[in-house]
C-alpha cells in the first residue's frame, strides 16, 4: 500500500458524519469538504472513505428512460416520474426491492406506495441474512448493543464472517481493540476467536482459530452444545476438529465474564443455512446458564437492519411483505423476491438503492430483463443495464440526511454534509412524487369507473 | 367546529360527577361551558360519557417491541385485517403493529398511553414508532434505574447531579418522566446476574436499589416533575417478593413531594407481579393483602395492576434477568437486548392459561389488588401490555371487576384452577366496581398520577378527549351481564380526540397523527451545563455513538405536547 499524504487542501470540516457503508454505521467521520465535494474522510475505513470520496464515480446524474431501440435516453424529471408512475399503477404484481441503502424516511413513502398498489416490499435480507431472521424466529434473539461488547466483553467470537475485510472498523471501534469501562487495556484484556474454515485476515489476528470443515458449522456447534451440557462426544473429530479442542473451547467459553458472538454469511449460506444459526443461538442460550453471552448478525448494508425494523413496526413482519391481497402476508419461499422472480410472477420491478443485476441468481435476473424495471440509485451498475426508467437519487449521510439502524439496532440520524448534484433528487422526494402520481392515476381510474 | 353531546350520563370523577345526565360541549378541540345554537348535536341519550381513557403503563413502541414483532411472526399473523378506506391493514395480537396499536386503543375509547420503557440510546427508535401510531397520544418514559451515571452519583449521594442529568436527558430523549426497572438488577444482568431485595448491591458499582430509588426520587422532587418515579421493583415474579415491594415503597416514604399536580411520590407498576408470598412456585401464596394494606395506609403510593388476562402473549421488559429465568421456566424462545451504559431487556413468549395453576393464581392476585385497594385513585387498570396480556382485554377486565358473580362463575366452572381461590383471598371478595370507579381507574386516576393538566377530565379548557359507550347505566346490571359490559367498552360508540370524532360505533372513521408528551425543565440550565462537563468525557470514551448523533432531533417529534416545568416549583 503506497503512502498517501494527508489531505490538507480543504475549505471546511464537517464532524460526526455517519458512514453509509456497512452495518457498523460509524458516526465519528470527519468529512473534509472543498468546493462542495468531500475530498478527504477522517476516521473511516478504506471501504467507507472510498465510497464517500468517490461518490461521483459512475454517478447517475439525470433521469433516463429506455427508448424503443433499447437505449437509455436522458429525459426531464416529470417525464421519468410519470413513466414510472404509469408502470407502477398498471402493474399486477409489482415488487419494490432494495431499501437497505436509503433512509427510513424514504421507506415511509415506499410502504404507502406498496399498500396502494398491492406490491411486495422486500430488502437484501432476502438474499443475505434472511436465514438469520428465520433462525431468530425459531429459537430466539439474544443481542446487545456494540457498546456493551466494548465495555464488558473479554471474549469475542467471529464465525462465518471476516470483519477485517467486510466491516473493517468492527474490531477497531467496537469489539476488540477499544478500551472499555471494564476492559481498560483494550485488546490485551480480550480473547479473540475466529471460527471459520478459512484462515481469513480476521483469523490471522485472532488468539484462537477454529478452522472447521466447510459445511461443518452445524455439527461443530452441536458438539460444543454437547460439551456444555457435560455430554461425552463419541467421535474423535467433529467437523474436522479434535474433540479435545472442542471440550477445551467449551470450557473457555463457559468461563469468560462476558462473551459476544458475531456471525456472517458464512453461516447463513452453507449447507444447513438457518439451522446453523439455530444451533449457534441455542449454544448462546446454553452458555447463559453459566455466564453472559450475546450475539449479533454482521449486517452488511448500513440500513438493512433498518428496513427489517421499519417493516416490523409498520406491518409486523421483517421482510418479504406482500400486500397484494389488501393485507400483509409474509411467507418465506412464497412472498420473497427471488421466488417471485423465478416463478415469473412479477410484472414491474422497482429497485431502490440496491443492485439485483449484480447479486441475483441468473434465473431471477433473466426475468428482470424481460419486465419493466425502475431504478432509483446513485450509481451506474448492472441493474442500470436492465432498467427501463432510471431515477438518480442522492447519497444518504453525505448529500441528504436520514435515519438508519446499526446492525445492533441503534438508530442514528445521518446528517447532510454537502449539497447533492443539481440534477439529482433526494430518494425521499422521488418516492413521495411516485406515491402522489400513482395516487392521482388511481383516483382518476376510480372516478372513471364510478361514472 | 362546535359540538354538543346531548343527554349522556356522565362519569367524570375529577369533577365529582358520577352518573349525572348532562350535556358535554366542546369547541375547537377543547371542552367548553356553552356553545352557540349552531353546534352540531350528537344524541347520546342515556349513554355513558367519560373522558377518553388513559393507559398509565404499556409497551407499545420501541426496540423491544420490534424485536418481538421480528421474532414472532406467529403473533403478527393472528391479528391481520384488510385495509379499509380509512385504516391501513393491521397485524398482531399481543404485539400489534403500530397502526393497529393506535386503532385498537381508539376503538376502546382511549386517547393516551404511556410507553413505559424507552432506552435513551434508542429513543429515536421509540419516537419513530410513536410517529407510526395514529389516534392515541404517547408519553414515553426513559429508563434511568440502571444508568451508569445515575448509579455512580447515587453511590456518592450527588442528588443535584442526578437531577441535572435527568433534566437534560429528558430534553435529549424527549421523555416525560423517570422509569426505574429492577434497579441494580439489570446492571447485574450485564454479567448474567441479578440482585435480590433492595439492599443487594450491583456488582462493581456497589450501590443498592435502595440508594438508587431514593436518589432518583429526590432528584424527581428536586425538579418537580409532573410524574413521580415510576418503579418496577426488584424480584419481579418471584414467590415471596412482596416484602421487597413494600420495602421499595417504604424507602421513599420520607421524601417530600414538590409537585402539586399529583399526590404520590412513587408509582408502583404491575403490582400483581410483585405481590407474592411463599418461598417457591410449589408453596406460593398471595401477598396481595399485605401490599394492598400498605397502599391503603400510605398516600404517597399509587399503582397499576398488570392484570393477567389468560392469553398467549409476549412478555417484554427491561428486567433482563427475569426474562432469562422465564425462558428457563417455559423453554420458549428467548430474546435479549442489552443497551450500553443504560439498561437491558428481554423478551419471551408466554402462555397464561386458566388450566395452569400458576396462571390462575396470578389472575386472582391481580383481581385481589383491584378489590382490596380501597381508594380507586390509587390504582389503575393495566395489563402491563403485553406482559400480562394485550391491552385489547381491558374491557374484559372491566367486566370482571364489575361482576363478583362472573368471577365466582369462573372459579366454579374451572375456567381458572383452584389455586385462584385456595392460594388467594379472591373467593371471599364480593366487591363490585361501579361505573364511577371504572372511570377513575381508567381515566381520572392515571391523569392525576401523571400530572396531566389537559386531559382526563371534562373540565372546560381541557382537551375534548371523550369516550361514549353504548350502555345505559340505569338499565344494565353489570353483575349479571358481563358480556354486554365487555362488548360496550371494547367498541366505543364515539371516541373523540381533540374534538374530532375518530371512532363511531366501534369503527375507526378518522385517523389523525398522535402527539408525543414530554417534559421540559426550566431553571436548571446552570446545573445542566455543569453536569454535562462531567458527563462528556465518560460519554466520549464509553458510548459507541457521538453525542451529536445521540440526541433525538426535533423532527422525531412532529406533534409534541411539552409540559413546561419550573425546577423545584
Amino acid at each position: 500500500m503506497a503512502y498517501e499524504p494527508p489531505v490538507t487542501d480543504y475549505d471546511e470540516i464537517v464532524e460526526n458524519c455517519t458512514c453509509a457503508f456497512c452495518g457498523c454505521n460509524c458516526d465519528d467521520l470527519d468529512f473534509l469538504v472543498k468546493d462542495g465535494h468531500v475530498v478527504g474522510v477522517r476516521h473511516a475505513c478504506r471501504l467507507g472513505a472510498s465510497k464517500v470520496m468517490e461518490d461521483m464515480d459512475q454517478r447517475l446524474l439525470v433521469p433516463m428512460i429506455r427508448d424503443e431501440n433499447g437505449e437509455l435516453q436522458e429525459v426531464d424529471w416529470d417525464t421519468a416520474l410519470d413513466k414510472a408512475a404509469e408502470l407502477i399503477a398498471g402493474a399486477v404484481r409489482p415488487i419494490f426491492y432494495g431499501w437497505s441503502e436509503t433512509s427510513i424516511e424514504t421507506m415511509k413513502h415506499g410502504i404507502r406506495l406498496g399498500e396502494l398498489v398491492g406490491a411486495v416490499l422486500d430488502n437484501q435480507a432476502t438474499i443475505c441474512h434472511g436465514p438469520s431472521l428465520q433462525a431468530v424466529q425459531n429459537v430466539g434473539y439474544p443481542v446487545a448493543t456494540l457498546g456493551e461488547i466494548k465495555n464488558r466483553a473479554d471474549m469475542i467470537v467471529y464465525t462465518g464472517s471476516n470483519p477485517m475485510n467486510s466491516h473493517p472498523r468492527h474490531l477497531a471501534r467496537y469489539t476488540t481493540f477499544p478500551r472499555g469501562w471494564f476492559r481498560q487495556r483494550g485488546r490485551f484484556d480480550r480473547t479473540l476467536v475466529t471460527m471459520d474454515p478459512k484462515y481469513s485476515d480476521t483469523a490471522k489476528m485472532s488468539d484462537i482459530w477454529i478452522g472447521f470443515e466447510q459445511n461443518g458449522d452445524y455439527g461443530f456447534y452441536n458438539a460444543i452444545r454437547a460439551a456444555l451440557k457435560g455430554k461425552e462426544i463419541d467421535q474423535d473429530y467433529v467437523s474436522g476438529i479434535p474433540k479435545e479442542v472442542i471440550m477445551e473451547l467449551a470450557e473457555k467459553m463457559k468461563n469468560v465474564q462476558f462473551g459476544a458472538l458475531y456471525f456472517g454469511l458464512g453461516l447463513t449460506h452453507t449447507l444447513s443455512k438457518q439451522r446453523n444459526i439455530d444451533m449457534a443461538i441455542e449454544m448462546l442460550t446454553d452458555l447463559n446458564e453459566y455466564t453472559k453471552w450475546v450475539l449479533t448478525p454482521m449486517r452488511g448494508h448500513f440500513n438493512v437492519n433498518g428496513f427489517n425494523i421499519f417493516m416490523a413496526y409498520e406491518m409486523g413482519f421483517p421482510y418479504g411483505v406482500d400486500f397484494c391481497r389488501g393485507y400483509q402476508r409474509y411467507m418465506n419461499g412464497e412472498t420473497n423476491t427471488i421466488d417471485l422472480l423465478t416463478r415469473k410472477e412479477c410484472d414491474v420491478f422497482m429497485v431502490i438503492a440496491a443492485d439485483p443485476g449484480a447479486h441475483y441468481p441468473g434465473g431471477a435476473v433473466k426475468h428482470l430483463a424481460e419486465i419493466p424495471v425502475i431504478q432509483v440509485d446513485i450509481h451506474w451498475g448492472p441493474s442500470t443495464e436492465i432498467a427501463d426508467v432510471v431515477l438518480p437519487g442522492s447519497f444518504i449521510g453525505v448529500e441528504c440526511g436520514g435515519t438508519s439502524y446499526r446492525m445492533d439496532g441503534v438508530p442514528i440520524y445521518m446528517k447532510k454534509a454537502i449539497d447533492k448534484p443539481e440534477t439529482c433528487r433526494d430518494d425521499e422526494w422521488i418516492i413521495r412524487e411516485l406515491l402522489e402520481r400513482v395516487q392521482k392515476i388511481k383516483d382518476e381510474e376510480a372516478a372513471l369507473a364510478s361514472k | 367546529m362546535e359540538y354538543i353531546l346531548k343527554n349522556g350520563i356522565v362519569y367524570d370523577p375529577a369533577n365529582n360527577i358520577a352518573g349525572e345526565k348532562k350535556d358535554v360541549m366542546f369547541k375547537d378541540g377543547k371542552i367548553v361551558d356553552n356553545v352557540s345554537s349552531d353546534a352540531k348535536v350528537l344524541d347520546v341519550t342515556d349513554k355513558i360519557v367519560m373522558p377518553a381513557g388513559i393507559d398509565p403503563h404499556a409497551h407499545v413502541a420501541g426496540p423491544k417491541l420490534v424485536v418481538g414483532r421480528i421474532y414472532r411472526p406467529e403473533d403478527s399473523r393472528k391479528g391481520v385485517t384488510t385495509k379499509t378506506d380509512v385504516c391501513r391493514s393491521e397485524s398482531g395480537f399481543s404485539i400489534p403493529s403500530c397502526p393497529a396499536t393506535g386503532y385498537r386503543y381508539s376503538r376502546m375509547g382511549y386517547g393516551t398511553v404511556t410507553e413505559a420503557a424507552m432506552p435513551p440510546l434508542e429513543a429515536k427508535h421509540t419516537h419513530e414508532e410513536i410517529m407510526a401510531i395514529p389516534n392515541v397520544d404517547v408519553t414515553p418514559l426513559p429508563l434511568f434505574g440502571n444508568n451508569w451515571f445515575v448509579l455512580q452519583w447515587a453511590k456518592e449521594g450527588k442528588i443535584e447531579e442526578i437531577a441535572a442529568f435527568i433534566s437534560s436527558w429528558l430534553k435529549i430523549t424527549k421523555g416525560y418522566g423517570i422509569k426505574i426497572v429492577n434497579p441494580c438488577g439489570t446492571e447485574a444482568w450485564g454479567w448474567g446476574g441479578n440482585v435480590h431485595g433492595i439492599d443487594d448491591p450491583a456488582p462493581y458499582f456497589d450501590v443498592t436499589a435502595r440508594e438508587v430509588l431514593r436518589a432518583l426520587s429526590q432528584a424527581n422532587e428536586m425538579l418537580g416533575l409532573p410524574h413521580s418515579i415510576h418503579v418496577h421493583p426488584n424480584d419481579l415474579g418471584h414467590p415471596g417478593n412482596f416484602p421487597t415491594t413494600i420495602n421499595t415503597l417504604e424507602c421513599v416514604k420520607d421524601i417530600e413531594k414538590s409537585s402539586g399536580m399529583r399526590d404520590q411520590t412513587i408509582h408502583l407498576t404491575h403490582a400483581q407481579f410483585h405481590s407474592y408470598a411463599g418461598t417457591s412456585w410449589r408453596d406460593v401464596e398471595s401477598g396481595a393483602t399485605e401490599v394492598a394494606d400498605y397502599i391503603n395506609k400510605n398516600k404517597h403510593v399509587t399503582c397499576d395492576v398488570g392484570q393477567i388476562t389468560l392469553d398467549e402473549t409476549t412478555t417484554m421488559t427491561a428486567d433482563g434477568p427475569m426474562e432469562f429465568d422465564l425462558h428457563q421456566l417455559n423453554g420458549l424462545k428467548w430474546a435479549n437486548k442489552d443497551i450500553e451504559l443504560e439498561t437491558g431487556s428481554g423478551i419471551v413468549p408466554f402462555i397464561y392459561s386458566g388450566k395452569a395453576p400458576v396462571s390462575s393464581f396470578q389472575w386472582a392476585v391481580g383481581l385481589e389488588l383491584f378489590l382490596l385497594i380501597k381508594d380507586p385513585w390509587q390504582v389503575c387498570l393495566t395489563t402491563d401490555h403485553p406482559n400480562a396480556g394485550p391491552f385489547i382485554r381491558y374491557p374484559r377486565i372491566i367486566s370482571w371487576l364489575m361482576s363478583s358473580e362472573r368471577r365466582q362463575e369462573m372459579m366454579d366452572n374451572l375456567e381458572v384452577r383452584v389455586w385462584s381461590y385456595k392460594r388467594t383471598s379472591l373467593g371471599s371478595l364480593d366487591r363490585d366496581y361501579d361505573f364511577n370507579e371504572i372511570a377513575t381507574i381508567t381515566r381520572a386516576a392515571p391523569a392525576k398520577i401523571y400530572g396531566y393538566q389537559d386531559r382526563g377530565e371534562l373540565t372546560p379548557g381541557y382537551n375534548a378527549d371523550i369516550a361514549v359507550y353504548d350502555l345505559n347505566p340505569n338499565d344494565i346490571d353489570p353483575i349479571k351481564e358481563p358480556a354486554a359490559i365487555e362488548k360496550a367498552f371494547g367498541n366505543a360508540m364515539y371516541t373523540i380526540k381533540d374534538g374530532q370524532i375518530l371512532v363511531k360505533d366501534g369503527e375507526v372513521v378518522k385517523v389523525v397523527p398522535s402527539h408525543t408528551l414530554w417534559t421540559n425543565v426550566n431553571g436548571f440550565e446552570e446545573q445542566e451545563k455543569a453536569v454535562m462537563e462531567q458527563v462528556m468525557p465518560t460519554f466520549n470514551r464509553f458510548y459507541t455513538v457521538k453525542f451529536e448523533n445521540y440526541k433525538v432531533h426535533d423532527h422525531f417529534t412532529p406533534y409534541p405536547i411539552v409540559t413546561e416545568v419550573q425546577a423545584g416549583k
